[in-house]
């Protein structure tokens, strides 16, 4: 008895949606810079869950192959976006990131 | 039966941690709900016959960016609850502009026709040896760019975390 035969593909696309919009509202909900990092990586997560689950439906392994590459831009992104984050703490002593309103007009 | 209560539990994990990542006070417990919200995304990847994907994203989530995570908050010392909030006004515009969102893409997927598989089902494809396949043979390029993407990144993170650049 697999998954496919029990669950339908639109509760794993709702579930997605779900976690995404989760996503979307911690990055407009907070301030604090880290926790913006975070909800970015909730929302990958999302779009991979999606990937994963229309590639197991479809029988198809690209999908799963996209999700590695996937996880190959968020390390990279994590790891020069924490690299600017202690740079800015650095230089303004907070995560808030209302601090780095230089370029706003 | 087992399928359908185990899909419930662990999306039902999932979206509580989520909320949670977003709604605690304290970082470090913001990044220990994030890691629970992987385990949950794991366990889903293990329905969906992807246990392969699933060992690599509790190893490289859970394991290294996250500690990444929580070695910055630690080093920065961020471990206390000391975020200036938003106003009111903003956090009423943010729960609004999120929830929009969620309403606008659950009824474009309602409105969408069911998928028919035109492969027959597999359930080897999550397998080591058919994702290598698939990666080696078709995604050669992208997997040597993104070698480079990571060395690149590699230096710009040493780059920006210098004292300062000679």
């Amino acid at each position: 008895m697999s998954i496919i035969q029990t669950i339908p593909i639109e509760w794993y696309l709702f579930l997605s949606t779900v976690l995404f919009a989760i996503g979307v509202f911690g990055v407009l909900f907070r301030r604090n810079a880290i926790i913006i990092f975070m909800s970015i990586e909730l929302m990958l997560n999302a779009v991979n869950l999606l990937l994963v689950a229309f590639s197991s439906y479809l029988s198809d392994s690209k999908g799963q192959v996209f999700v590695f590459f996937i996880m190959a831009v968020a390390a990279a992104e994590v790891a020069v976006g924490l690299a600017i984050l202690s740079m800015v703490y650095r230089n303004t002593n907070s995560p808030d990131i209302n601090n780095l309103n230089k370029l706003k007009w | 039966m087992i399928i359908t209560y185990m899909f419930y539990l662990l999306s039902f994990l999932a979206i509580m941690f989520g909320l949670m990542v977003v709604l605690s006070k304290n970082p470090v417990h913001s990044v220990l709900y994030l890691v629970l919200t992987f385990f949950a995304i794991a366990g889903h990847y293990v329905l969906l016959n992807a246990q392969f994907l699933a060992a690599v994203h509790i190893i490289v989530y859970a394991g290294a960016i996250m500690v990444l995570f929580l070695y910055i908050i630690m080093m920065l010392n961020l471990n206390k609850e000391a975020e200036p909030h938003k106003s009111l006004w903003i956090k009423a515009s943010a729960a609004v502009a999120a929830g929009s969102l969620l309403v606008v893409l659950v009824a474009s997927i309602k409105g969408t026709v069911a998928i028919t598989p035109s492969n027959e089902f597999n359930p080897n494809i999550g397998l080591i040896e058919n994702l290598g396949q698939t990666l080696f043979k078709d995604y050669l390029l992208p997997f040597e760019v993104s070698s480079v993407l990571l060395l690149a990144a590699m230096v710009g993170a040493v780059m920006l975390a210098k004292k300062s650049i000679k």
